[in-house]
């Protein structure tokens, strides 16, 4: 691997014919591996660098059926934060946000983490209750989070409107300080070029068409490029999901559907911080280009068409100017969808299956890209040893037979 | 936005609808003989496929009525629309989808 640097970045500017390698190889898929990763997005990259580096796992392949983080790792708000209420996932998520904060440094690959803060807000009395509970729940875990009057929300956005003569009124927040977003593809890049580094295959364009179960237990993938076979098996393909499981005869809890984003004609810095209201439901934060960047709630069908409704973004601009009056004459310039699993408990899925050889990790709901690399350090975990780590032990397929259930229904800051 | 028609109202726009998820889900008959992992199917695992998917709809904003769509998940095209009770229609044909 190349390695980045301000010194080549320079050697590269000056240059006459400027050398940058390719960051990732393209391989043909070899016959056989160890560990094959279907899903060549954020978390199933993060996986197979974990399990090359902290496992020792050197003949993995990744899957991919387009192109790298072309999926929801393409397609979400980048926001990451760890304000979760219940122990289990606070862990989970704030291992995440450990990883994030020194992510760039261990991929040398700027992921351009910005920690800004992300305030969640409160607009009526059962709001600031559950806010204020969630918030010392949130600080007995030993993450970092406050509450913050209206004047201590004008203080940090300024450009929002504290206004009591509103439908909604704005009557306080909870902050968390190292909250904030990163930019998407950078995750899926850097993880791609860290990994391949390590030995891993990254094959795109390879759709997984079958898998051969004999005996309850996995030995191989059929693919588009051919038929590969494997030892153990991670499925890492949110929004199909369901689609990749019955092809080993398992049902799951989840049910596909699109989540709508878009972006704004960019504009002068206006928004520090990220914004999210479960209320009227509309969280956005402002890109280094200026765009607002704007998501809200699911489509209520289900669908694999990465596209959506209109009312369903029509509900989320109503949403931001009540927050933002001042936004009202923005024009909107690109909204895309994505397809994100929704599960029951609005937690995800990251353990064993039935199948031998089998792991699954999915379920993260609208909510995934902000835990990618915790997700992919327990998930390999998991793949490696043959069982999970105490971060994802909760968070089985069983609980739902055993009635173990994390439910993060808003309890999550934002609904699911 | 879908254009559904409400087999009491005639068509009417998405918004006006509510979609109930998969339907002919049966409730167990005889509940108290259940495992868990059965409870668990019953309750939680759905279908979820990619393509033809029947599923509940309710018109919330008209009629207040429920009833039945077939509906494919990959393109959004409406199949056919029969209210609660009946069969599907492809089922009423012979065919299997």
């Amino acid at each position: 691997m190349t390695r980045y640097s301000i010194f080549r970045l320079a050697r590269n500017a000056l240059a006459y014919r400027p050398n940058w390698p390719r960051a990732w190889r393209s391989p043909d898929p070899r016959p056989a591996y160890d560990v094959v990763i279907v899903g060549g997005g954020g978390h199933g990259l993060a996986t197979a660098y974990y399990l090359a580096k902290e496992h020792g796992v050197s003949n993995i392949a990744v899957l991919e059926k387009g192109w790298l983080g072309g999926g929801n790792t393409g397609r979400n708000t980048t926001i990451i934060r760890s304000n979760y209420l219940w122990d289990e996932s606070a862990h989970l998520y704030e291992k995440a946000l450990q990883l994030y904060e020194g992510l760039s440094r261990e991929l040398n690959f700027n992921i351009m983490l910005s920690q800004r803060g992300v305030l969640n807000l409160a607009h009526n009395e059962h709001d600031l209750k559950e806010m204020s509970r969630r918030v010392r729940a949130i600080r007995l875990n030993g993450i970092d989070s406050e509450m913050l009057d209206p004047q201590g929300v004008k203080a940090e956005v300024p450009v929002i409107n504290i206004s009591r003569q509103v439908r909604y009124p704005i009557l306080g927040a909870s902050l968390q300080r190292r909250g904030g977003v990163a930019r998407h593809d950078a995750v899926a890049w850097g993880f791609a070029r860290a990994a391949d580094a390590r030995g891993v295959d990254i094959v795109q364009n390879c759709e997984v068409t079958g898998l051969d179960v004999v005996n309850s237990r996995v030995r191989g993938l059929r693919t588009s490029r051919g038929t590969i076979a494997a030892r153990k098996v991670g499925l890492v393909a949110a929004g199909h999901s369901s689609v990749l499981a019955a092809m080993a005869g398992l049902r799951l809890p989840i049910e596909s559907h699109p989540l709508q984003a878009m972006v704004s004609e960019p504009i002068k810095p206006v928004l520090n911080s990220v914004v999210m209201s479960n209320t009227v439901h509309v969280y956005l934060s402002q890109s280094d280009k200026g765009e607002l960047v704007i998501g809200a709630g699911i489509d209520g069908y289900n669908s694999y068409a990465q596209r959506g409704s209109f009312q369903i973004i029509e509900g989320q601009m109503g949403a931001l100017l009540e927050l933002f009056p001042s936004f009202s004459r923005l024009r909107m310039l690109r909204q895309w969808g994505g397809i994100v699993d929704v599960c029951p408990d609005a937690s995800p899925i990251v353990g064993k299956t039935p199948v031998e050889g089998l792991y699954i990790n999915c379920g993260w709901g609208t909510g995934g890209f902000k835990a990618t690399p915790g997700s992919g350090w327990a998930f390999a975990h998991t793949i490696a040893q043959d069982r999970p780590h105490a971060l994802n032990a909760p968070f089985t397929l069983e609980r739902f037979s055993t009635g173990a259930l994390i439910d993060e229904h808003g309890a999550a800051a934002v609904a699911h | 936005m879908l254009l559904i028609s409400c087999p009491w109202c005639g068509q009417r726009d998405e918004s006006e609808f509510t979609c109930g998820g998969e339907a002919h889900i049966l409730r167990p008959a005889d509940p108290d003989a259940l495992s868990d992992p059965e409870w668990a199917d019953y309750l939680f695992m759905r279908t979820n496929p990619k393509g033809r998917h029947r599923e509940r709809w309710c018109h919330t904003h008209g009629c207040g009525r429920w009833f039945n769509m077939e509906r494919d998940t990959a393109t959004h095209d409406i199949v056919s629309v029969y209210r609660m009770g009946e069969a599907p229609p492809d089922d009423r044909d012979g065919n299997s989808s």
